[in-house]
């Protein structure tokens, strides 16, 4: 089977109500529905799931890896961005 | 031909075991030889759903019976003319469009099968028969699914897929036909006779084709006798290969 017959799609599962659809991995399959069956065969074996979204991969918009100094260095030494600077008080407990 | 068990409603149990049990085996024979890695498992989770049901099955006829007999005794002990599985379990796998035709007419039928067996008189049976009804609802829907692909795909799986539904088609009569087991165990509200569930197959399996641009094969006399214990060539070879071990070495344990 040629990679054109099948293409790649990514997989995301959503394992319990009320935790977001998480990504867990990615398979070939000839088209959506193939998709869905297949990702429930390799990915929900083990346990209880709720949902499984499936995404062609080539729907997806990556980053460059090459541009990572760029995209995320910068970030590195504003530590102003992290709420660390405030004296939370002991009333409001766990935030 | 004498029953498999004293009990008829063991008997029965266990014939609804062996087909699943032959079938499960076909299904493990696909490890690491299916076209891709998620086929592999999904036909090993096909594989593993149909033995689970058959322990279940194979257990309860034991408690039925009440003999002292376990579910590795029917699995392991019992030579080709005590199996009752219909005809159609026990075929080759060919290439993959047969194994999934075959599967599709299975499924097809072991679906309304469960789904009616869930009403058991029998509270275990009826349990048993629901989660089953589950398990094969997605076996056709998996099994249909591939078929659609591989009718209304190439020509040459278009071909191949047509000849495993005219090479497996004379197979389909004897899942359908009653007996007196059959009729005995439906009587008495613990079973289901399966004379009733050809037109629920004929439904599902009519769309499939419809949308797989498969041509449905005339209806033919077919070919029968697993029900009765008299097998094809095919079961002697698969009951060598899955006892070998208990043959070899009576009572062995992991």
């Amino acid at each position: 089977m040629t990679e054109a017959a099948t293409p790649l799609w990514e997989v995301f599962v959503r394992p319990r109500n009320g935790l977001a659809h998480r990504h867990v991995g990615s398979l070939h399959a000839h088209d959506a529905q193939m998709a869905l069956q297949a990702a429930r065969d390799v990915y929900t074996r083990r346990g209880e799931t709720q949902s499984i979204w499936i995404v062609p991969s080539t729907a997806i918009v990556a980053s460059d890896p090459s541009e990572k100094d760029m995209m995320f260095e910068p970030t590195a030494t504003k530590i102003y961005r992290h709420p660390t600077f405030y004296e939370v008080p002991d009333e409001v407990g766990h935030m | 031909m004498p029953l498999a068990s004293p009990d008829p409603r063991a008997a029965w149990l266990m014939r609804l075991g062996d087909a699943s049990l032959i079938l499960g085996h076909r299904m493990t024979q696909w490890l690491s030889r299916a076209p891709t890695l998620e086929e592999d498992i999904a036909l090993a989770n096909l594989g593993l759903d149909l033995i689970g049901q058959t322990r279940a099955l194979y257990a309860r006829a034991c408690e039925i019976e009440g003999g002292g007999r376990d579910e590795n005794a029917l699995a392991y002990r019992r030579a080709e003319p005590e199996y009752r599985n219909p005809l159609l379990v026990e075929q080759p796998n060919g290439d993959f469009a047969v194994t999934m035709v075959r599967h599709l007419i299975f499924a097809a039928y072991a679906t309304p099968l469960y789904e009616r067996l869930s009403s058991s008189n029998d509270a275990e049976t009826a349990g048993i028969a629901t989660r089953s009804a589950r398990e094969m609802a997605y076996h056709l829907r998996h099994a249909a699914e591939w078929t659609i692909r591989l009718g209304d795909g190439t020509p040459e799986s278009h071909a191949r897929a047509q000849t495993a539904l005219d090479d497996l088609w004379p197979y389909v009569p004897e899942l359908f036909e009653a007996d007196d087991l059959d009729r005995d165990v439906a009587a008495s509200g613990f079973g289901v006779d399966p004379s009733t569930l050809r037109g629920d197959f004929d439904a599902a399996v009519a769309g499939v084709l419809a949308r797989a641009t498969l041509a449905k094969p005339a209806e033919v006399r077919g070919q029968r006798g697993g029900k009765a214990g008299r097998h094809s060539e095919h079961l002697g070879h698969i009951l060598a290969e899955l006892q070998v071990l208990q043959r070899a070495y009576p009572d062995a344990q992991w």
